[in-house]
């Protein structure tokens, strides 16, 4: 397949993913906004979307208060923010518009549906709550991905809008467990307290893995639990595992297909390795935050190594 | 303006025509409601599939739907037949044409046509004289615009060499018509056109060049998502089962031509551009583009790659060339024209000229190399002041205008919320030459969705209609 056709599956599966996750944060961030202002950690919930995704900077030099409307529209509507759902989508759609062919009518149909009824609410953004636009984007991408997996070709196409699912889904997770961890809780003694609990169930909540963690582990929350979860339970379709594993099954998929083996499968199996032998306990021993902050590293630098093993760009 | 009698292609008088005659039954046996509700869903499904198109200079919302008309525009077997057979016999002339004036130019030698008009045309393309393609094919596809004035009399408006647009049209208005009107279908016989691809796909392979071994391959060479017609580069690339590339996907090596993909560089056989000779490889036409692939030329011309239609192949369907095409039908085959020309002045020529001036309010004025209705006078539907100003236009440079008189384009009716309403429609089936020559039978109908226009181009607000072509 064209490599330019590869690249931009790639990029509409990580602009869908994307935008599905700060569906879920705004979310969160509102139910937070129901809860009485009482324990330390609330007032922060807006701000640390943001910092979630690394747009705090981006955010302050366009709004002077941080509040709920402001962030809504900021995350929501904004033309200057390239993470906006607005701009998830166009760029989904758009990307997705260039490789026509290698999506099923469906898919694309989805996509342009999604394009197409978001311009009408830009036209009135007032007259729609935060939930109700929530629910659309989650409903939007659930029919993208469920049309995608439905009817997609199992060639090479699947395996590439695959793998920008997966790598983009473990870059939030990351991410967002890394704020909750260390912005809100910044010493390990405070881990277990009143306040936290709270916080813990809404990144849970964040990552719709709230029910998940209780069949898995039952009712009690501890720090150590929940990042098992999410870093290492390869039952969680969210945990940086589950996430690894499946994009070097999708390299091993092109390896066989294309009957070479790529730097890139070397380096996503280099990760799983990693993390099917480490344990939470050392995780956290040796910082939890310092370890998520090599492992979106080490993410990014495998998405590198994808674009150079299937000459994405131009050469 | 002056009444005229159109030809009404579904009623003659009360009467309702032979072809039409199962449609009349269902619009009549259809409630209002209904219709009303099957002409929204045929919108949202257009909406829906994306495809729209961009009209050039709108920018308040770039992508907009084709108008669609559910109402068919029928043909019977014996007018297709008389179409086919002359449709046909333009294509192998052009064709004839196009190879020669590009190797012994018999047919200016033999003062059938000024060899001014052939070889300081602009579209005359230099880098291929001497060269001959493969096949000796310069045009592979094309599109035939067709009028009609009446029973028997139809017209040829203009013969497209280069890259017609619209054939996904005229297959996405039958998957909508199908999906909208089953039982239509059932009651008609009507000959499909979804096998288009199939022999689009067989006529490229025919051109394969000679240093291609084994089964060609082939592309679809866009110049990328934002052009008007990008719908339908990727829907023919998709239905054909092809890789649809930009000139950045594409680069030269040595003698051919690859494409980038996941699994290395591919070699690359036939090319079916829908990018304009000029922008097609930097280092031979336009040094600035960046739509193209350089060197792709010197491939071409080493015989390492055969590009569709082939670079040079516009001069056949310039406005003041059209006007020779019944010359080039007997000079090459020896045969008489089966369909007829529009009459037309070239106002290049004195005596044309004085007429065309003295009758603009009555005749049609076109720009020899304009193109989509833009830049032309419709006489009787300008007023004085527009005239004058064309008039003025046309001194200044009257080798660049044509005129024909306006023609009594006949009608077929819309639907409205009012009910029926006939408009003027044009017609432009799509014709293959490769190895064979074969026509779909089918083509776009196109439709002024105005009362009165004679405009049906969609860039100046023109609709589209299924086209019908029944079996014996």
């Amino acid at each position: 397949m064209l490599s330019r056709t590869a690249e931009s599956l790639f990029w509409t599966a990580r602009y869908i993913e994307r935008a599905d996750t700060l569906a879920r944060n705004l979310e969160v961030a509102y139910r937070m906004s129901l809860v009485p202002n009482t324990s330390a950690g609330n007032r922060s919930e807006w701000q640390s979307i943001l910092s979630t995704s690394n747009l705090l900077e981006d955010f302050n030099a366009e709004y002077s208060e941080v509040n709920q409307a402001n962030i809504e529209h900021f995350l929501i509507y904004s033309h200057s923010n390239p993470s906006s759902i607005r701009n998830c989508i166009r760029a989904a759609r758009n990307s997705g518009k260039e490789v026509r062919i290698a999506l099923t009518s469906d898919v694309w149909s989805a996509l342009n549906q999604a394009y197409i009824e978001f311009k009408k609410f830009e036209k009135s953004p007032e007259e729609i709550d935060l939930p109700t636009i929530c629910d659309w984007v989650k409903r939007q991408t659930a029919t993208v991905q469920g049309s995608f997996q439905g009817n997609q070709l199992r060639l090479d196409g699947y395996d590439f809008y695959n793998m920008g699912t997966y790598i983009e889904r473990a870059d939030n997770t990351a991410r967002l467990l890394d704020i909750k961890y260390y912005v809100l809780l910044p010493t390990i003694d405070m881990v277990g307290g009143s306040v936290d609990s709270y916080q813990w169930t809404t990144l849970l909540r964040a990552l719709s893995s709230y029910r998940s963690y209780y069949w898995i582990y039952g009712g009690d929350y501890s720090a150590d639990r929940i990042a098992d979860f999410l870093v290492l339970n390869s039952a969680c379709p969210r945990s940086l595992k589950f996430c690894i594993t499946q994009v070097a099954h999708h390299l091993d998929m092109l390896c066989s297909n294309y009957g070479r083996y790529s730097d890139a499968q070397m380096l996503a199996l280099k990760l799983r390795d990693e993390l099917g032998t480490i344990s939470i306990a050392k995780i956290v021993d040796e910082g939890l935050h310092e370890f998520l902050q090599s492992f979106i590293s080490s993410n990014n630098q495998l998405t590198e190594k994808i674009s150079q093993s299937f000459l994405f760009g131009v050469q | 303006m002056t009444e005229k009698t159109f030809f009404n292609e579904m009623f003659d008088g009360d009467e309702v025509r032979i072809p039409y005659q199962k449609v009349d039954e269902w619009l009549t046996n259809a409630s209002h409601l209904s219709l009303a509700r099957k002409q929204e869903q045929a919108d949202a499904l257009f909406h829906q599939l994306g495809i729209t198109f961009i009209v050039y200079g709108d920018e308040s919302d770039a992508e907009r739907l084709i108008p669609f008309d559910i109402v068919p525009r029928v043909f019977t077997a014996t007018e297709w037949s008389k179409l086919e057979r002359g449709i046909k016999q333009r294509a192998r002339a052009l064709n004839a044409f196009l190879w020669d004036v590009y190797n012994r130019g018999e047919i200016v030698k033999s003062g059938k046509i000024p060899a001014r008009l052939v070889y300081q045309n602009e579209a005359y393309e230099r880098s291929v004289v001497g060269f001959s393609p493969s096949q000796k094919i310069f045009s592979h596809i094309i599109g035939t615009d067709l009028v009609r004035t009446g029973r028997d009399d139809f017209y040829v408006l203009e013969d497209n060499c280069r890259t017609p647009s619209g054939v996904s049209y005229m297959m996405e208005n039958r998957e909508a018509m199908m999906r909208l009107f089953p039982n239509l279908f059932k009651s008609n016989r009507i000959r499909p056109v979804d096998q288009y691809p199939n022999m689009l796909r067989r006529t490229l392979s025919s051109v394969a060049p000679d240093k291609c071994e084994g089964s060609p391959v082939i592309v679809v060479l866009t110049p990328g998502s934002f052009n008007s017609a990008y719908f339908e580069h990727s829907f023919l690339a998709d239905q054909m089962g092809v890789e649809l590339v930009e000139g950045r996907d594409l680069y030269v090596h040595g003698d051919f031509v690859y494409m980038r993909t996941t699994q290395g560089p591919k070699k690359v056989d036939v090319i079916y551009r829908r990018i304009d000779d000029e922008f097609i490889d930097p280092l031979c036409f336009n040094p600035n583009s960046m739509l193209g692939v350089p060197g792709l030329m010197n491939v071409y011309r080493s015989g390492g790659v055969q590009i569709c239609s082939a670079p040079g192949a516009g001069v056949a369907d310039d406005k003041a060339v059209y006007t020779y095409v019944p010359e080039m039908i007997r000079f090459y085959l020896g045969e008489e024209p089966i369909l007829n020309n529009v009459p037309t002045w070239r106002c290049s020529e004195k005596d044309d000229l004085a007429y065309v001036l003295d009758n603009l309010a009555e005749l049609v004025v076109k720009e020899v190399h304009g193109s989509g209705g833009y830049g032309m006078l419709v006489g009787p539907a300008s007023t004085k002041a527009e005239i004058a100003a064309y008039r003025l236009r046309i001194l200044e440079d009257p080798d660049d205008f044509i005129a024909q008189p306006t023609l009594a384009l006949s009608t077929t009716p819309i639907y409205q919320e009012s009910g029926l309403a006939p408009r003027h429609v044009d017609l432009r089936p799509y014709c293959l030459v490769g190895k064979d020559i074969e026509l779909c039978p089918g083509g776009l109908t196109r439709v002024a969705m105005t009362e009165g226009s004679l405009v049906v181009n969609s860039s100046q607000g023109g609709g589209v209609k299924d086209t019908w072509v029944l079996s014996e």
